[in-house]
């Protein structure tokens, strides 16, 4: 009889071994283990024995049987692992091939510019205003402290509707509107669209200014130096951007400041105008000018941009070139 | 304004080379434009005196001279200009030398006659653009002299940017003030000596318009010698300042004008009829001016007059018929004082942008009448002799300009700019730039100079402190912050958001004009009239724009033609609708709620409306092997403005018929947001394709930002744990019968156990009637506190399908 079971099991590691699949492996056992299993067929057998051969006779089935199944069970894991690794080859894709779905397209290079600016002010606190671009002569020039006939209109190139309405030729304008609401101190920046009525290689009818605006206490000419050089430093992400404050005038800020840049020992570029906020201004909007002072600042988006993102010509921001805007993302 | 380095130099010298003295004066604030250098590359060029000329035996229009070059002997030297003539004082390019054109010369012959070098026209030798014969100079030009020496052409010419309040910067001696205060150095002034009067003659003034003149100057200048020549320096001094040299009499006034900043006026006293009258011209009078053209005179102008009318505007130009020319020999020397108010606005007017009327309009020094008329009397003495009459001056003291004492504090000064000079170091400043001041315990007491129009409150004199300090000597600091918290406020979306999302979602933002052409709009809005600019850069870019689609329109077809049709715009910004344009579609106010501003603004009789406008047009995804290659239709669009607004909270969007003509009748959606309306979307109605020329048809909308930001803060609801039931329904409906419909019905109908409804396929086709269309649905249904049992699903859904064949005579299939 034990004999009869070492050749079973030597047969059964035989027919487990010759499997080839999960299913004929399945074959196998219950042909071996199965109810009508021939290690079945010898355990039954067993009632008919002496019973004093019996207990033996239990044992060496049922280690029989345990044998048999480790067989099945490592023959298992092999085929498993096998049958993985094939499916597995059988899903592998081309990882090259592009991926579906729609690419993002991506925002207009002034208006990453201004969210760059908007994000460095405020940092600082500034937070964002903005104001109508049809404007009336109060608010664009009179409160302004630029009346009629102030040579200082001659430098605006305006476009009118008609005698009090008009494009508003800075968005100064909005500082008017924000200080008759907000009481000081404050700190505010508003962006927007600007008009000049002056079309050329280097003028565009239509173009972005970032105002500033700072009222408090105690605001000094050298803070406004100190502010708006550290923006710069960090707008151009270098060390290697000068910038000179030269004396400038703009009738609404007193004393002003023209600032300048270069990059790399390049030439002096003009970025944007600054000053002290004028007494006249802040009168005509009931600030105390005994109280308070503050600065105010004008930048030009388009050169901003120009100079970050090396654009030669100021005409491409508005035509629109897919080709151009899709460089920006 | 343009000049002469030397010429600056001798008002004041600082021991600084070219450059420099140009960094000093943009530090000061008066920007340098450019330096260039005044002499035109040239080598071996000299005076030269032709003392003998002869024809050429065998050139008729060539002539043989004898010129004495400062050298032993004289050279011959063969000329073919018309104006060679045996006297004259010339120029010479001798052997060897160069001219600026690169020209070598040499010895050569010319028709069988030696030339030992060539006479010069001024154009040849770079200082002139016109053709006009050899060069005459002087008579007293000494010969052999180089001619750069000569014309002290070894120079630079600068140009400066003047802002419009240093008016008194448009004069050399202005200019060498603030460098004075620079430098701390004296100004080198010259001494103007009264000329001798000689004679009695004096020529009657009568002014009539004392608003506008509040000083007019004058002497007649007798008995000058007619045809004389400037001298070369001072035709070199003009050209540096871009100024033409026209006759010794024009020539002294811009002179005048240009060293000392007082514009004057030459007339010819024998032409004038009768006395000069300074007056309002009379609606309708004409005046022939100075560069021929012929102007109409309005009755705001003060024109300059003699008993037969005007021969001037004042301050701006003279006319042709009192002028100067080479016969005169009696002259009157205007020097006026016309005041700003009154010139503002006439340059532009009459397009007489003159060097005068600048001068005027940015304020000329009220007491430097007579010393510009006697410097005048001094250089025209000079070169064309001539007997002086007194000085006639005119004056209204009550309308001189006045300069107004202030105090300049001390506190007011360190806070507005941040630091605290030595007291002395600002007396100083004050001093050099003509600025009385007296030093105070608390500051300076102060007044500004005559010629100072632009000091008249403490910040002025502030910056003046700044200014000549430097900008770049004052340190930089960081004002105290004392920071609050701003709300950060959830119930707006913001619109970079937006903007964004659109981005994800494969949009490319533009940024297109604001003003655009005004047939084309109408063409898109006919409904709306749009408001035209007054003074347009060009009729296609007239009117405002009442629409965003326009600009996106444009932009399509520009790329279109650039072999890109697919694509998907977005633009965001301001839209115009006047108030008398009509209704938009879009009810929800603007931006004027959703920023800062005050009452004034509303005031302008247009809506300036933020609006977001987006364009699809050809594929809806990108060329892709793995993707649909089918074009974006309306509800692509559609899904695009969904996922905007789903980006906020509790808003209710619905998609609502609309008449709107530019879209196509059966694409075409208003966009209700609240139940209001905020915009639109739809494909572009065919019928526009051919009057806009569009190759490719897009979808666009059109909405308020203001909608898009509105939300609320979320309020979060327990979930239920029993399971959903979904019982899925089909209905056959009238293809009249709107999606929206249905879905009202069944909202209206079903308890507060229907969760959600889901559509899953719409068909229309062989297996439906003609006329109907199928809506397949799938209804969810949960109990928030037990399991539904299946009676109660079954009552809910029947009595769903009850109602909709109540309304809309739905029919469930089986």
């Amino acid at each position: 009889m034990s004999l009869d079971l070492d050749s079973l099991i030597s047969e059964a590691g035989q027919m487990v071994g010759d499997t080839a699949s999960l299913d004929a492996l399945e074959g196998v056992r219950v042909e071996l283990l199965g109810k009508k299993g021939r290690l079945t067929g010898v355990l039954k057998s067993i009632g008919s024995l002496p019973p004093e051969e019996k207990p033996a006779a239990g044992q060496a089935v049922n280690k029989a049987k345990q044998a048999v199944q480790a067989l099945i069970d490592d023959r298992r894991v092999v085929l498993e692992q096998a049958a993985l690794a094939e499916k597995l080859s059988a899903d592998a894709l081309d990882i090259t091939l592009p991926g579906s779905g729609a690419p993002a397209g991506g925002l207009h290079p002034i208006t990453l510019t201004i969210e760059r600016i908007s994000a460095l002010f405020g940092q600082l606190g500034f937070e964002t205003a903005i104001g109508p671009e049809i404007e009336d002569d109060y608010h664009n020039f009179e409160a302004l402290n630029i009346p009629a006939h102030h040579p200082a209109r001659a430098m605006h190139d305006t476009f009118y509707f008609d005698v009090n309405r008009l494009l508003r030729t800075h968005t100064s304008s909005v500082q008017i509107r924000y200080m008759k609401s907000v009481e000081p101190p404050l700190r505010v920046i508003a962006p927007g669209r600007v008009y000049r009525c002056d079309s050329d290689m280097t003028h565009s009818p239509m173009f972005h200014q970032i105002e500033g605006l700072l009222v408090d206490r105690d605001i000094a000419l050298t803070d406004l130096m100190g502010h708006l050089e550290q923006f710069l430093k960090l707008f151009f992400d270098q060390d290697e951007c000068d910038i000179r404050f030269r004396p400038s005038y703009f009738p609404f800020t007193e004393p002003s400041a023209e600032v300048d840049i270069r990059i790399n020992k390049g030439p002096w570029i003009e970025v944007l105008g600054s000053g002290i906020v004028h007494p006249s201004v802040f009168r005509s909007v009931g600030i105390d000018t005994e109280a308070f002072t503050g600065y105010a600042f004008g930048i030009g988006v388009e050169r901003m941009a120009m100079l970050r993102y090396g654009v030669t010509d100021l005409r491409q921001f508005f035509e629109n070139d897919l080709r151009f805007l899709s460089q920006f993302h | 304004m343009k000049f002469s380095e030397k010429w600056l130099r001798e008002w004041i010298n600082p021991p600084v080379d070219t450059q420099t003295l140009g960094e000093q004066l943009t530090f000061i604030g008066l920007e340098v434009d450019e330096i260039v250098s005044a002499a035109p590359e040239m080598k071996g060029v000299v005076v030269a005196r032709i003392v003998n000329i002869q024809q050429h035996p065998d050139a008729d229009r060539l002539r043989v001279c004898e010129v004495d070059a400062g050298q032993e002997d004289l050279l011959q030297v063969v000329c073919g200009a018309p104006n060679a003539r045996a006297g004259l004082t010339t120029v010479l390019a001798q052997v060897g030398g160069r001219l600026p054109d690169g020209t070598k010369l040499k010895k050569a012959k010319l028709r069988g006659q030696v030339s030992m070098g060539m006479l010069c026209s001024a154009m040849e030798l770079g200082l002139s653009e016109e053709r006009d014969g050899i060069m005459e100079l002087p008579e007293d030009a000494p010969p052999g002299t180089d001619l750069i020496e000569y014309l002290e052409l070894d120079d630079s010419i600068i140009e400066i940017e003047l802002t419009p309040d240093r008016g008194d910067c448009l004069s050399i001696r202005g200019i060498a003030r603030d460098l004075s205060a620079r430098n701390d150095l004296p100004l080198q002034a010259h001494e103007i000596e009264e000329a001798q009067v000689q004679g009695e003659a004096q020529h009657p003034v009568t002014v009539d318009v004392k608003s506008a003149c509040a000083r007019y100057a004058g002497r007649m200048l007798t008995d000058i010698k007619p045809g004389c020549a400037s001298p070369g320096w001072m035709v070199e001094r003009l050209r540096h300042a871009g100024i033409r040299s026209i006759s010794p009499a024009v020539d002294i006034t811009n002179y005048v004008m240009q060293e000392l900043g007082q514009p004057m006026h030459a007339f010819d006293a024998d032409k004038l009829q009768g006395g000069i009258q300074v007056r309002l011209a009379a609606a309708g009078e004409r005046l022939v001016l100075l560069d021929g053209r012929e102007v109409e005179l309005d009755e705001q102008t003060t024109v300059i007059a003699d008993d037969r009318g005007p021969i001037g505007i004042a301050g701006i130009m003279g006319g042709e018929s009192t002028a100067v020319d080479e016969n005169t020999t009696n002259i009157f020397f205007e020097s006026a004082l016309f005041l700003p108010e009154e010139i503002a606005g006439k340059p532009r007017r009459y397009a007489s942008h003159t060097e005068s009327a600048h001068r005027f309009e940015r304020g000329v020094d009220p007491a430097g009448q007579r010393e510009a008329l006697e410097y005048a009397t001094q250089l025209m003495s000079a070169i064309a002799g001539g007997k002086a009459g007194p000085v006639q001056d005119w004056q209204e003291a009550s309308r001189m300009p006045s300069r107004v004492g202030v105090l300049v504090r001390r506190s007011r000064l360190s806070r507005v700019l941040g630091i605290t000079p030595e007291p002395d170091v600002v007396a100083t400043i004050f001093t050099r730039l003509g600025i009385t001041n007296e030093m105070r315990e608390d500051g300076w007491q102060v007044t500004a100079p005559s010629y100072r129009y632009d000091l008249a409150i403490e910040e002025d004199y502030i910056e003046e402190v700044a200014r000549i300090l430097g900008y770049d000597a004052l340190p930089r600091t960081s004002p105290t912050h004392r920071p609050v918290l701003r709300a950060v406020p959830e119930t707006v979306v913001s619109p970079l958001a937006s903007k964004r999302l659109l981005v994800s979602r494969g949009y490319q933002e533009v940024i297109t004009y604001s003003f655009v052409e005004a047939t084309r709009q109408q063409l898109l809005r006919p409904d709306l009239t749009a408001l035209p600019l007054a003074n347009p850069i060009s009729s296609e870019l007239g009117v405002m724009r009442t629409t965003l689609v326009g600009g996106l329109i444009a932009t399509l077809q520009r790329n279109v033609a650039r072999q890109n049709s697919a694509m998907a715009l977005f633009e965001t910004g301001l839209r115009f609708l006047p108030n008398e344009s009509g209704k938009p579609e879009a009810e929800l106010d603007d931006y004027l709620s959703a920023t800062h501003g005050d009452d004034q603004q509303s005031d302008a009789g247009v809506r300036q409306q933020n609006v977001i406008a987006g364009l699809v047009a050809g594929r809806r995804q990108v060329e892709n092997w793995n993707a649909d290659d089918s074009d974006a239709d309306f509800y692509a669009i559609k899904s695009d403005i969904e996922a905007l607004f789903d980006q906020a909270n509790g808003v209710d969007v619905r998609f609502v018929p609309t008449d709107l003509a530019m879209l196509h009748p059966g694409q075409r959606a208003g966009i209700q947001v609240n139940g209001l309306q905020v915009g639109y979307v739809g494909a572009l109605n065919p019928a526009l394709q051919q009057a806009l020329d569009l190759d490719v048809m897009p979808l666009v909308f059109e909405m308020s930002q203001h909608a898009l930001a509105l939300s609320r803060v979320p309020r979060a609801r327990p979930m239920s744990r029993f399971p959903q039931v979904r019982r899925d329904i089909a209905l056959l409906v009238d293809e009249s019968v709107s999606y929206q419909d249905i879905v009202d019905v069944i909202r209206k109908q079903a308890p507060a156990i229907l969760q959600d409804v889901r559509l899953f396929d719409v068909y229309q086709g062989e297996k439906v009637a003609e006329g109907k269309k199928s809506m397949a649905l799938g209804l969810i249904l949960q109990e928030f506190s037990r399991t539904l049992e299946d009676k109660e699903v079954e009552q809910v859904v029947a009595g769903i399908v009850a109602a909709l064949d109540v309304a809309h005579g739905a029919i469930l299939r089986v």
